[in-house]
């Protein structure tokens, strides 16, 4: 089949993501043809300010170089400028003459800076920033000349009186308004920012309206006069005043323009064969000027280009950093409380002058719905993600200005700024990365997500614990171009576009039973999944039809395929079970000579109150295993997204203050769970007082013995990020807290994603949503406990099977070559 | 022992699977696509040495159970942006018989 053509007019960010985005899908669609008004590849415009200030060279936000053109056989035209499109004919005409036929038109020409209706701007000397040439000008304009005034004090205007100030220029700010950057502070944050730009030496006039720009003798622009009569030296005046989108050539070709090109939310103008994307476009009535809400749009359109369909683009909430270097500044959302309409809304204020810090927190009805942060900007990234999310704070409502670290990150040293680290600093503890390697990885290799940055770096991909650190480094490098995913609609993996939440509705809603099934249904991309999703899927299959889907060992992880903990040096650990904690001197003369006979290098008491077995080779496993069943012990999952441990103290059977016999409960527990999978592991704890001895505050479930009971814990973790279990009920004997437990835990397995703790289910689903099911609907508690009794009917040992059933115990074995053919 | 080794049948490996061949030259890991393609690479990731035969096959790639490098099956190359290769052995299908080349 002949290849459609595809005509890109903008080889800017946007533009150029779009194409990125399309040959992702459809590498083999399109013929491709870039229109660039420039006469250079695509680069980042956001990193213009870090090179006018002279951080960064013009090579180093270079996005794509033009090998990467000619390799994706893109024909490039740079340095023209399309002037006309003709609909009937399907063309597009440049300024030089030359012409190209579409069968799709992307339309990504950006904005234009809004030049003042003053006289005197056209004198040499008045430029806007905008591009390479205007920053270049700027870079010129600092070496010979002296004053220099930036007219417009937002984002950019800020960055370029920076940069020009660092590069030894006199610069004076003019502003129309009552307090800089309005669109992006309020009053107290944007008066604590001028006072520390003022510091750096940066001149600011507020209030002043700018009447004309005088030329000097020699014809250059030598001042600015004002509305009050006054006037200022400028040899350099730069329009910073906002920008209009560049709607100009869609207006000729008679495209319907409203304050942009208005599209759809396929990205689509009123042209089918016309798709636009950037700060073009208006969409809803809204033109975006930062980068983040474009790189979403490029995505839908390319879904739209590719034939593929689906995805739709319903418009961003922006957030705003500022890049000059130490000063730390976030907004995001509607911080002034005045866009959301009617309803309860509240400001939750911190304010610290001489500190030098500034909090504001806008809540409407129970959700965040704007943020202003300055000073110290950590949680920034939090808090966007739960203004995008529109999550319930209502349970976190009295600590929410206090962050999302305030209960304490494990490893990080209580660091919490990022942009006062030094590059030294190590940010992620697990695979050993500094601040250094994560900023010179986003700029050399142009990266604007925190998947990429965990990609490039390994930062934050182990344990997780960084990531608020890490997306505020990408945040801080990139300035507004970063964009946190919508956690709530988070794809499973790079294989599908769906969330979690929509595979386990199509695997309940329509019966699906094996991997492939749930992948050809849902249109999975590659073609059998990858090692993140087909564990997902597997667990979801499972838990969802117990008794009908099958489990496919090849999509488990190595450790619940072989029923032993992989350790690095590819040998194996085993952990026997050891109920409530409790052992007997036959079991453990049989582990002690299990220990001996296959030369168990370590042997080590764990955090859950039973014996690892470490070093041991994957071979040995079988017969290892046999003899530990010999004498009646089984798997104890140290190794699996399943039940682990259920911890106990001594109880009412030994202790003097023991008020239930709470290793006896414990056994009864975990006797009850045996087997269960679920979506990440499960730690139990029953302590027989409220000394809590077992430590049933930090486990998934926990259950304190009163005189009068039990009360219920649930949602605790111990691990990264210490979170201590909510009360969820009190009960009265030892049936109904085997009822509770484990109708709390078939809701979480029901619900669950994968990957997710109890910790994180309930952040998501809220604590009440668990109360309705388990606690307030006794027939609703009645059914889930009895699906997990279901479902876990039968279980057998892993290990055993894996003794007695020679294809199970083939995963075990080496081939020994033995025959040898010429 | 070296030339082309007949290891063992089709069907001992599992599919999207794989098996550990023991020789002179250390692990050797055999891994069988979902379409029944059979791949040999040393068992040791070019990254922490871990055994690439204990990871999860997909498509023409297996994931390193230590830290998730992904390891292309037909050349040992590491996918980017992770750099680093596993050696790689040829291998062959025959009847459902899978023969190895043994340097």
């Amino acid at each position: 089949m002949k290849k459609q053509k595809l005509v890109v007019v903008g080889n800017g960010m946007a533009g150029i993501r779009a194409v990125e985005e399309l040959l992702k899908l459809a590498p083999d669609l399109y013929d491709i043809t870039v229109f660039g008004a420039e006469p250079h590849g695509n680069y980042n415009r956001i990193l213009l300010s870090p090179v006018l200030a002279g951080e960064m060279t013009l090579a180093d936000i270079v996005l794509n170089d033009l090998d990467w053109y000619k390799d994706n056989g893109i024909t490039l035209h740079t340095g023209k400028t399309v002037v006309k499109i003709d609909r009937i004919g399907r063309k597009v005409i440049a300024d030089d003459g030359t012409e190209a036929v579409y069968d799709r038109l992307l339309l990504a020409t950006g904005s234009l800076p809004f030049i003042l209706p003053v006289p005197g701007k056209e004198l040499p000397g008045v430029i806007a920033y905008r591009d390479i040439a205007d920053t270049e000008t700027m870079i010129a304009a600092a070496s010979s000349y002296k004053h220099a005034v930036v007219i417009g004090a937002g984002l950019l205007g800020l960055e370029a009186a920076n940069g020009l100030k660092l590069r030894g220029m006199e610069v004076t700010v003019v502003h129309l308004g009552d307090w800089i950057m309005e669109r992006q502070l309020d009053q107290a944050s944007a008066d604590m920012l001028k006072s520390s730009l003022e510091a750096k030496g940066l001149n600011f006039l507020l209030n002043k309206q700018t009447e004309m720009l005088l030329p000097n003798s020699s014809g250059r622009v030598g001042a600015v006069r004002f509305k009050d009569g006054s006037e200022i030296p400028a040899d350099l005046v730069v329009m910073a005043a906002g920008i209009r989108p560049n709607t100009a050539l869609a207006e000729s070709a008679k495209l319907y323009c409203n304050r942009g090109i208005v599209v759809n939310d396929t990205l689509q103008t009123y042209d089918p064969r016309i798709y636009a994307v950037g700060e073009c476009v208006a969409h809803r009535g809204v033109a975006y000027g930062l980068v983040a809400p474009l790189f979403e749009q490029a995505k839908v359109c390319a879904n739209h280009l590719a034939q593929m369909g689906i995805g739709r683009y319903q418009g961003s909430v922006t957030s705003t950093k500022l890049k000059v270097t130490g000063v730390d500044l976030f907004s995001a959302g509607d911080f002034m409380g005045e866009q959301s309409g009617k309803g309860n809304v509240d400001a939750i204020v911190l304010h610290d002058p001489s500190g030098g810090v500034y909090k504001k927190l806008v809540v409407k009805n129970d959700t965040l719905v704007g943020a202003v942060l300055y000073g110290d900007t950590a949680d920034g990234a939090w808090y966007f993600q739960l203004i995008k999310d529109g999550q319930s704070i209502r349970e976190i409502r009295d600590h929410l200005m206090f962050g999302q670290n305030n209960v304490g990150d494990a490893g990080h040293a209580g660091q919490s700024h990022a942009a006062a680290m030094p590059d030294t600093a190590e940010v992620c503890g697990c695979n050993g990365v500094c601040k250094g390697a994560i900023v010179k990885a986003i700029k050399e290799h142009g990266l604007f997500s925190l998947e990429d940055v965990r990609k490039h770096t390994k930062a934050s991909s182990s344990c997780g614990s960084c990531t608020g650190l890490v997306e505020q480094i990408l945040a801080s490098t990139v300035g507004g171009a970063y964009q946190p995913a919508e956690s709530k609609n988070k794809p499973v993996c790079g294989c599908t576009d769906h969330p979690h939440g929509e595979v386990r509705k199509a695997i309940r809603e329509q019966h699906l039973l094996t991997i492939p099934d749930v992948m050809r249904t849902l249109g999975w991309k590659t073609p059998n999944g990858c090692a993140s999703c087909r564990p997902a899927l597997n667990y979801y299959l499972i838990s969802t039809w117990p008794g009908e889907a099958k489990d496919d060992p090849q999509s488990r992880f190595i450790n619940e395929r072989a029923h032993a903990n992989i350790q690095k040096d590819g040998t194996y650990s085993v952990v026997p079970r050891m109920m409530g904690g409790l052992t007997t001197p036959d079991e453990l003369r049989a582990i002690a000579a299990a220990a001996d006979k296959y030369h168990v290098p370590t042997v080590k008491v764990t955090g859950g109150q039973r014996i690892d077995l470490l070093g041991v080779k994957k071979e040995d496993l079988p017969r290892m295993w046999a003899d530990l069943a010999q004498a009646g012990i089984l798997s104890g999952h140290a190794y699996g997204k399943s039940l682990r441990t259920v911890k106990t103290c001594v109880g009412a059977e030994h202790c003097r203050f023991g008020t239930q016999r709470s290793m006896d409960m414990g056994v009864k527990l975990e006797k009850m769970l045996l087997g269960m999978w679920s979506p990440h592991k499960v730690k139990l704890a029953v302590s027989g007082c409220p000394r809590n001895c077992a430590e049933a505050g930090i486990k998934d479930v926990g259950v304190i013995g009163l005189e009068s009971g039990y009360e219920l814990y649930v949602a605790g973790n111990g691990g990264i990020k210490t979170e201590v279990a909510q009360f969820l009920c009190k009960v009265k004997s030892d049936e109904e807290v085997l009822e509770y437990s484990a109708a709390f835990l078939q809701l979480y397995r029901e619900e669950g994603y994968y990957l997710e703790r109890t910790c994180h289910y309930i952040a998501r689903v809220g604590l009440d949503h668990v109360k309705a099911a388990v606690v307030e609907d006794s027939v609703r508690r009645k059914e889930l406990h009895q699906r997990l009794l279901f479902a876990l009917q039968d279980y057998e040992d892993p290990w055993q099977q894996a003794v007695e059933k020679q294809a199970v115990r083939r995963e075990y074995e080496v081939i020994k070559l033995v025959e040898v053919t010429a | 022992m070296s030339g082309w080794v007949k290891v063992c049948g089709l069907n001992d490996i599992p599919m999207l699977g794989s098996r550990v061949v023991d020789s002179a030259q250390g692990n050797i890991a055999l891994f069988r696509t979902a379409d029944d393609k059979v791949f040999g690479l040393h068992d040791k990731c070019p990254h922490k040495g871990g055994p690439l035969s204990q990871g999860i096959v997909h498509g023409d790639t297996v994931t390193c159970p230590l830290h998730g490098w992904k390891i292309g099956l037909a050349d040992g190359q590491a996918v980017a942006p992770d750099q680093g290769c596993a050696g790689r052995f040829e291998v062959r299908l025959e009847a459902d018989a899978v023969w190895l080349k043994l340097s």
